[in-house]
């Protein structure tokens, strides 16, 4: 069953028409319907074209938090092989929020770290909807530790609404293990690439995208807050996320002008959530190119360039 | 003719009197009530002499209270893209910003200033709490480059005093990218190793701290004053309990092991030489009232020829503060 959207929803209604038409003609053998449930076919998508070639920012938010697209396990079942996870921040607990181990990518041994989110109620429950606490983060650290030890390129895949907002987190000291995590990321001396596969949350997100390449899916969001709590705080409306989501220039394509995002996998038409494979693939192959690409980088010129990156933020801004 | 004798003119004659009244002499203090007078304040460098309530402080005046004699020159900060974003909430983002400029009389929410304390150099970077809540942006982000440049360039330590809400939402991306951006100006101390103390005030939250305000190498905090990364609502809205008593104020932290300790503004002066001094290898400093630093360090031993004709300068210590811009 697909899940549809809000904005989706007239094509919600042609696709159950259609579904309809063949359900009958399923019951009743005489009826010819083909002609008309086609019709309808080409309607839809059409549609569906029409309203994923001008997505608003919002829109792109609810299509990056879409809970049938692809998620971190997904990618590292499809991509990798020999996928080990490794569990644990050795001080108090392994946070299921984040997923991390070694595996290989084309034969390549690398390290891989991400957030899961989640497939139903029970994994979800499991991976508190992919909001880490600060033990997330800090097995993010010892696994980062552990490939600059044995030269292992790290790869991140990205998808939180942010840090996980707890008494205990913050008791655990919540930012000290975020900042920890974004300084791993500058002081490694191997290749990080982070894909945002979903939503790029704050600084439960910078904690892995601080990296020398960062790709974004065509439909991810990267934002310093999410649209709502932007709302309420600067709107004092958390309706108003519509117009914060515009005002906030968290698209993959405003963040690529300003710098920030360094390429875009397309995602085909209708999304991530209804070509699962396709976009696992292409993501796959962004990852491989980046990786061969600095693979003749000594750790030196990786830190180096790192720091250049970040250092050089801000200096373009968007046309009005 | 009634009632402008019994109206209008007793209207006229308060609005006056009230005017007359000189209000901004004496602060209230916002958690005990008692009314302080602006000297008393000001030499408290604004703590409450009843009850210790550390009120906030302009970058100023904390800088004018810590380093010798008063004086310290402003490190200058690369000025960042006006409105990269052409931002508009209600208000678009440079009217915020005007409006704030004026009536900080600053230019953004963080001041770097290199001086002495007790004699011994460093850096300064505090963050001004009255300057949009603090938030950190692209100046903020580029405050913090240049204190960590200049450190590096000279060889001193950085002192880092925080306050802020946190990340500035009108510069959206660009605000959250300060993150990793204030992380490799924490990394180029690192490397230089050179002391980055960080002096947490109220308040200190999000992506402040979840970054360089919690990546110092001994880790300070004003009493009481509020520190975590999400706000208490959030966190009220999210596991729908109270939270406990004195959640993320500064005895929580220590008590938790977040942080190295809780200072007293008072204290803190001798509190940050003492550390600075031991982790550079430095002798104990001295403790007491001292002169104003000479101009330039003088270089020993002086040959008579030179320090003779300055008698004047030597019998009187210069206090005119020259880095002070207003």
């Amino acid at each position: 069953m697909t899940n549809y959207l809000d904005f989706e929803k007239p094509l919600a209604d042609i696709e159950g028409k259609a579904e309809e038409l063949r359900a009958m003609a399923r019951a009743n053998s005489e009826m010819d319907i083909e002609a008309e449930a086609k019709a309808l076919d080409a309607k839809s998508a059409a549609l569906l074209q029409e309203l994923y070639s001008s997505l608003t920012p919002w829109r792109k938010c609810q299509v990056a938090r879409h809970p049938a697209r692809p998620h971190c396990l997904d990618y590292i079942d499809a991509l990798f092989t020999e996928f080990t996870p490794l569990a644990g921040d050795r001080n108090f607990a392994d946070d299921h929020a984040v997923i991390g181990g070694m595996a290989r990518l084309n034969d390549q041994p690398v390290v891989v770290i991400g957030h899961e989110k989640g497939n139903d109620t029970a994994s979800r429950l499991k991976r508190n909807f992919g909001m880490a606490r600060p033990e997330g983060y800090r097995k993010a650290v010892r696994l980062m530790d552990l490939a600059d030890r044995f030269k292992l390129p790290v790869v991140s895949l990205v998808d939180t609404a942010g840090a996980y907002p707890g008494i205990g987190a913050e008791e655990r000291g919540q930012s000290e293990a975020i900042a920890r995590s974004t300084q791993k990321c500058l002081q490694i001396g191997v290749p990080l690439v982070s894909v945002i596969i979903g939503e790029g949350g704050s600084g439960g997100a910078v904690a892995f995208a601080s990296a020398n390449r960062l790709i974004m899916l065509e439909h991810s969001i990267y934002s310093v807050i999410s649209p709502e709590g932007c709302a309420s705080i600067l709107w004092k409306d958390s309706d108003k996320m519509r117009e914060a989501a515009e005002a906030l220039r968290l698209t993959a394509q405003d963040l690529k002008s300003l710098g920030v995002c360094d390429q875009i996998v397309a995602e085909p038409i209708g999304g991530a959530q209804r070509h699962q494979k396709d976009v696992i693939e292409a993501v796959g192959r962004a990852i491989a190119r980046n990786l061969a690409e600095m693979k003749k980088h000594t750790p030196e010129d990786l830190r180096k360039q790192r720091r250049e990156k970040f250092l050089s933020i801000g200096s373009k801004g968007l046309a009005a | 003719m009634n009632w402008i004798s019994n109206y209008v003119r007793p209207t006229i004659n308060s609005l006056f009197s009230r005017r007359e009244v000189p209000e901004n002499l004496w602060t209230k203090c916002d958690e005990c009530g008692t009314m302080l007078f602006h000297r008393e304040l000001h030499d408290a460098q604004n703590v409450c002499t009843n009850c210790n309530h550390h009120m906030a402080i302009t970058p100023r005046e904390r800088f004018t209270a810590m380093f010798d004699g008063g004086i310290f020159t402003e490190v200058p900060v690369a000025s960042p893209l006006a409105d990269p974003l052409h931002f508009r909430d209600q208000k678009k983002y440079p009217d915020r910003m005007k409006a704030a400029q004026k009536k900080t009389a600053e230019t953004d929410a963080m001041l770097v200033a290199e001086g002495e304390i007790f004699r011994t150099p460093i850096i300064a970077a505090a963050q001004d709490f009255s300057f949009m809540g603090g938030s950190m942006g692209m100046y903020v982000g580029n405050a913090i480059v240049a204190a960590a440049t200049r450190a590096v360039e000279l060889g001193r330590p950085l002192v880092l005093f925080s306050a802020a809400g946190g990340a500035r939402m009108q510069e959206g991306i660009l605000s959250l990218m300060q993150m990793p951006r204030t992380t490799v100006a924490v990394e180029m101390l690192r490397e230089a190793n050179l002391p980055y103390i960080v002096v947490l005030t109220h308040p200190t939250t999000g992506g402040v701290t979840a970054s360089y305000a919690m990546l110092g190498d001994v880790q300070i905090a004003e009493p009481n004053a509020l520190i975590g990364f999400a706000g208490a609502r959030v966190i009220e809205q999210t596991i729908g309990e109270k939270l406990p008593e004195g959640f993320q104020r500064s005895e929580y932290l220590l008590e938790h092991g977040m942080l190295d300790r809780v200072t007293h503004r008072k204290d803190l002066k001798e509190e940050l030489v003492t550390i600075i001094r031991m982790m550079m290898h430095l002798p104990p400093p001295i403790a007491g009232d001292l002169p104003a630093p000479a101009e330039t360090p003088a270089e020993a031993p002086a040959t008579p020829a030179q320090s003779a004709p300055k008698p004047k300068a030597e019998a009187k210590p210069k206090a005119a503060p020259k880095g002070k811009k207003k």
